[in-house]
């Protein structure tokens, strides 16, 4: 790829060291940036996972479904990885920043020194806690062991019942159908998604599921879980009632990996907090991706993305603000989900305040709803409309106003709104 | 070097602004109208496997639909993350009204 090299000379010396933690697609693009930038000193990237920096999206459908590699999720080809110079200091756990000392303590028990950190934790998946948890073997889904290790339960004949109607439950659910298995997902809202999209997709996505088969119940608390016959765990919702399965996977969210931040005394509100800059409490540690809550001017409040967009594009602004380059990261934020053929994306956020404009029709295969405050567009979420939501995302960057009655007709093409 | 042009489209079926898909030798390739020039790229992202028949081209740029990777359509150059990887270009000839390629 081209590298822009800035014209802003670099704050650090030839000698300095950057040190950057967790090796996921934020601190894979953290360190691609830092040699895109001409950084050319000692460069570490440390992650708990034995696998090169790489895209989750693709471990809940095409690696699970067994159709894709592991490898074909890693940022870099393996020569363009190496190419990088920088040492990679896999398996490792992070015990300690000594801020003091600007240093680190691994595991291992070895010490490193750094100039500069960038803390790309990421998050792991939230435990489930109810009685008998510990009877069954229950699944989540976030590293490519966990994909691993799920795939062979979702075949033909096996029953497999998903707690949690989030994204990751949902995208789970759905490439279980894919293959063959019967699939029960329990949602304890009464809508899927609940956090995160309005009612209206909250109904496209509940016939979505129930087109291809899955059983999904909505306000279903879980009492217990306890062993069953032939292998089965016996799942027992709030009334009484039981589900047998042969496997249980808990898609319930996300905790953010800000311990060490929080021990080493930076401030944390739910993940690590960071300002436009990417720069935490500390002026030397930067921090992006899944576990960093930022100032967010489009929701007019501080929050923590987890999306692949943030992971990227936060990864890429923390490494240039490490390098004294000047870095005003305040994205639009955007969303994707695959699941069966729907392509469905989100770009802004939907607020109930909004007025929804519809381009095609909720529920049919391809259609966009605009979220206006007044006549400018705010946010916009479709399915199977990426062509248009590209153009739906630049109304919502400009804030130019628009025709509703253009809007909500499809033989107006978007380029002409 | 040996050149094997093949005819891939109408210049009048490659729109202005925009890109189409066309199939050549089994190949999918997207074709791109900018100030009357015909250009030709490969037409899956070297990214996700996104179609950038169904992408954004502003100017000499294409952008991916799903993943709004920007590749530099005269170079095949990749502009932008999450792409890591240039895309190949083939040449074009304009005969009349009609679009040749070298596929190489």
């Amino acid at each position: 790829m081209d590298s822009k090299r800035s014209d802003t000379a670099t704050a650090l010396a030839p000698t300095a060291t950057i040190v950057i933690i967790g090796a996921g697609q934020a601190g894979g693009w953290a360190a691609q940036t830092l040699r895109n930038e001409g950084f050319t000193g000692r460069l570490v990237l440390i992650g708990d996972e034995a696998h090169p920096p790489h895209e989750r999206p693709p471990l809940s459908k095409a690696v699970l479904a067994g159709e894709a590699a592991p490898a074909s999720t890693w940022l870099l080809k393996p020569e363009a990885f190496a190419a990088l110079g920088l040492e990679w200091w896999l398996d490792t756990r992070v015990t300690r920043i000594d801020r003091a000392a600007k240093r680190l303590e691994t595991a291992n028990g070895e010490l490193l020194s750094y100039d500069k950190l960038i803390l790309c934790t990421g998050g792991r998946a939230r435990a489930l806690t109810v009685p008998g948890v510990d009877t069954a073997a229950v699944h989540t889904l976030r590293t490519i062991g966990d994909a691993l290790a799920l795939a062979p339960a979702l075949r033909p004949e096996r029953s497999i019942v998903v707690i949690g109607g989030g994204w990751i439950g949902l995208e789970v659910a759905a490439t279980a159908r894919c293959k063959g298995a019967d699939v029960t997902v329990l949602e304890a809202q009464s809508r899927l998604c609940e956090r995160t999209v309005p009612p209206e997709v909250s109904e496209h996505l509940l016939g979505l599921h129930a087109s291809h088969g899955t059983r999904v119940m909505l306000g279903a608390n879980i009492a217990g879980i306890a062993p069953g016959t032939g292998g089965r765990s016996v799942v027992t919702l709030a009334d009484g009632s039981t589900l047998a399965c042969h496997a249980i996977v808990a898609g319930v969210g996300l905790v953010p990996n800000d311990e060490l931040a929080r021990e080493a005394g930076l401030e944390c509100d739910g993940g690590v907090v960071v300002d436009a800059g990417c720069r935490t409490s500390d002026p030397d540690i930067f921090a992006a991706g899944d576990v960093a809550v930022t100032p967010n001017p489009w929701a007019g409040r501080r929050l923590r993305l987890e999306s692949w967009q943030n992971a990227q594009e936060q990864g890429i602004a923390a490494a240039r603000a490490a390098l004294g380059l000047a870095v005003d990261y305040q994205p639009l934020p955007w969303f994707w989900s695959d699941q069966y053929g729907m392509n469905l994306q989100i770009h802004g956020i939907p607020l109930p305040s909004h007025r929804v404009v519809a381009r095609g029709t909720p529920g049919a295969d391809s259609f966009v709803l605009f979220y206006l405050d007044g006549d400018v567009v705010k946010a916009a979420l479709g399915s199977n409309a990426a062509r248009d939501l590209r153009f739906a995302r630049r109304h919502i960057e400009l804030c130019k106003p628009v025709d509703a009655s253009r809007l909500a007709d499809p033989s107006v093409p978007m380029s002409r709104q | 070097m040996t050149e094997s042009w093949i005819e891939a489209a109408l210049l009048s079926d490659v729109p202005q602004d925009d890109v189409i898909a066309v199939a050549v030798q089994g190949q999918e390739i997207a074709l791109y109208g900018v100030d009357g020039d015909v250009y030709a790229t490969d037409n899956i992202c070297t990214h996700g496997h996104a179609r950038l028949c169904e992408g954004f081209l502003e100017g000499h740029e294409i952008e991916c639909p799903l993943h709004q990777g920007r590749f530099d359509i005269r170079s095949g150059a990749a502009k932008c993350a999450p792409l890591t990887e240039n895309i190949r270009t083939y040449p074009v000839r304009i005969d009349g009204d009609k679009v040749y390629l070298d596929l190489g």
